[in-house]
């Protein structure tokens, strides 16, 4: 079981970071898994090609809520592109079981125990997910429903 | 010493003795990790099976395996045989006038969409009016969804109050002229609530209309009786109440049977065919269209007659003894809050929960380190999950070789959670 809740992440989910509204967000994404509750909206402000600012809110089980904590964390500061990056090199970890070693942010290895149990993989990849739908609306403030449960997605 | 059975069947009533039952359930011994051993808390979503059901299931392939209806041959004629004979337990367990009310279907949602189909569309039109209620599962709730949208009938809710039973009043008045059907739960998967049939029938038959019960919880654990019910069709499972996975129950009136068209169409169910046109077998052939699941129907004959053995009388008592300990036990656990009736004599073996400040999803992770398997989730009834205000719940359910120990780990594991993720939200 510590495979899976590792201290880490147990901080992260009692004390989440970056857990506010944003004013006036360049776009944002909400995501959910309606087979486990687990629900998360991303918005970020992003100011030329950089993202300067990011929140989130939701509810969920400790996984989802500390996955999107520590996004937020490795996110804010970095390129679009770079975030983008750190998507595809978490999704990477979620399906090898190997540390993306994600640059600048250790904290994010610690849910590598997470691909060990398939059952939890969406609710990990959920605020990752709804960080990319978020930059995809390409800056227009829109609302698109996320998910990363099979049952509901053809992906 | 074996008691008889009151109903006269000709079985053999056994006593309910706990450790001679779990013994007939060789994965009770199993292990989740080294020294930890399975608590297994997930009946209602599906029973464990005895010996006698397996050994029943290996020894048709064994023994007698062969399509039914068909062939002169012996196998062949065995396996009717069987298949019938497993068909006429089904009957007698229900009370069912006549064996071949029995139709045997993949599960509980194919039984009801059965009747949807076959039934419903036949004989409802647009304005008439099918009553549910907000505790269903989705798989009472969807195919009258389907059907509104075909046919233009309008879909009323008996609504849920704050304990978790139906609100009887509202029944009263949405209950009217124009209710062509109720199909009703008699158990909600999610709760546990006993739906107060006795209530709610007769408000539908005083209108002239048909009542479905959906089985699916309380067939497996209370005694059922279709003619003392005074119902129309009742569904229900196998893999819930000892037997296989793939086989399900439709019982129906045989006047209603008869007047359905078919719901598949193919071999085994016609009389005869020619290019043009097809006749219909009789009921209950015209609604096993195709090879039907021979081999799990025989071991769900099996799973009957193990059931008849103890009585139902008795699993049920067993249950609410279990299911009266677990209330008083879980309460009892700091930061857990039980949704549903807190009365065993109004709720089978089911117990939905959450846990302050723990995600049910974590629950059920943290359990599972501990060998107890719950169910975490909306319990494919996300309008209870809707009417609660909760995204999910954690839930418990027993069945007959569950023991107040396993209950006593369960409450013990469910302080252990609130310990590891203390302080979270």
């Amino acid at each position: 079981m510590e495979d899976l809740y590792r201290e880490i992440i147990l901080d992260h989910y009692r004390q989440p970071r970056n857990r506010h509204a944003i004013e006036s967000p360049s776009c944002s994404a909400d995501g959910s898994n309606p087979l486990c509750g687990d629900q998360v909206t991303v918005a970020v402000v992003v100011d030329g090609d950089r993202i300067t600012e990011i929140g989130f809110s939701g509810q969920g089980c400790s996984i989802s809520q500390a996955s999107a904590s520590m996004m937020t964390e490795y996110v804010r500061g970095r390129t679009v592109a770079e975030a983008r990056a750190g998507v595809d090199a978490f999704q990477q970890m979620m399906t090898t079981g190997t540390v993306a070693g994600l640059e600048g942010f250790d904290d994010i290895d610690a849910l590598v125990g997470v691909a060990k149990f398939p059952a939890r993989v969406k609710c990990a990849s959920l605020a990752w997910k709804t960080l990319e739908q978020a930059l995809n609306e390409g800056g227009a403030p829109v609302t698109t429903p996320v998910t990363t449960d099979e049952r509901n997605s053809n992906g | 010493m074996t008691i008889a059975d009151p109903r006269d069947t000709g079985v053999q009533r056994l006593p309910f003795d706990l450790a001679r039952i779990r013994r007939d359930f060789p994965i009770l011994k199993r292990e989740i990790a080294p020294g930890v051993p399975l608590v297994y808390l997930d009946n209602a979503a599906t029973s464990q099976k005895p010996v006698q059901v397996i050994a029943e299931l290996t020894r048709f392939y064994r023994d007698h395996n062969a399509n039914i209806h068909r062939g002169v041959h012996t196998l062949s004629v065995e396996s009717t045989e069987l298949y019938e004979a497993a068909r006429a337990k089904v009957a007698r367990f229900i009370n069912a006038p006549k064996t071949e009310e029995i139709i045997f279907t993949r599960n509980t949602t194919e039984s009801l969409n059965l009747v949807a189909h076959a039934w419903a569309r036949k004989f409802l039109h647009e304005g008439d009016e099918v009553v549910i209620s907000e505790i269903e599962h989705h798989s009472n709730i969807v195919p009258w969804q389907m059907l509104r949208d075909a046919r233009g009938i309008v879909l009323r809710y008996i609504p849920m109050l704050p304990d978790g039973t139906l609100d009887l009043d509202a029944a009263r008045k949405i209950i009217g002229p124009r209710t062509k059907l109720l199909s009703i739960t008699a158990m909600s998967n999610a709760l546990g609530t006993i739906v107060s049939l006795e209530v709610l029938v007769p408000l539908a038959k005083a209108q002239g209309a048909v009542v479905m019960v959906d089985g699916a919880q309380s067939v497996p654990h209370l005694p059922v009786d279709v003619q003392a019910l005074d119902i129309d069709f009742l569904a229900f499972s196998a893999h819930k109440m000892l037997g296989p996975t793939g086989i399900g129950i439709l019982w129906g009136k045989m006047a209603l049977l008869d007047a359905m068209d078919p719901f598949l169409g193919g071999g085994d169910m016609i009389l005869t065919v020619n290019m043009e046109r097809s006749t219909w077998a009789d009921v209950p052939a015209k609604f096993e269209a195709g090879t039907p699941n021979v081999a799990d129907a025989i071991a769900f004959g099996a799973a009957i007659d193990y059931l008849d053995a103890l009585g139902m009388d008795a699993v049920r008592e067993h249950e609410r003894e279990i299911t009266d300990y677990a209330l008083r036990r879980l309460a009892d656990v700091p930061g857990v809050s039980i949704f549903g009736p807190m009365d065993a004599d109004l709720r089978g073996g089911v117990i939905s929960f959450e846990l302050e400040g723990v995600h049910p999803h974590d629950i059920g992770q943290v359990l599972d380190t501990r060998g107890v398997a719950i169910r975490t989730g909306h319990h494919c009834a996300q309008p209870v999950m809707l009417a609660l205000n909760v995204p999910a719940t954690a839930r418990a359910s027993f069945y007959l070789y569950n023991t107040t120990d396993e209950v006593d780990k369960l409450a013990a594991s469910l302080q252990e959670v609130t310990r590891f993720f203390g302080g979270g939200r």
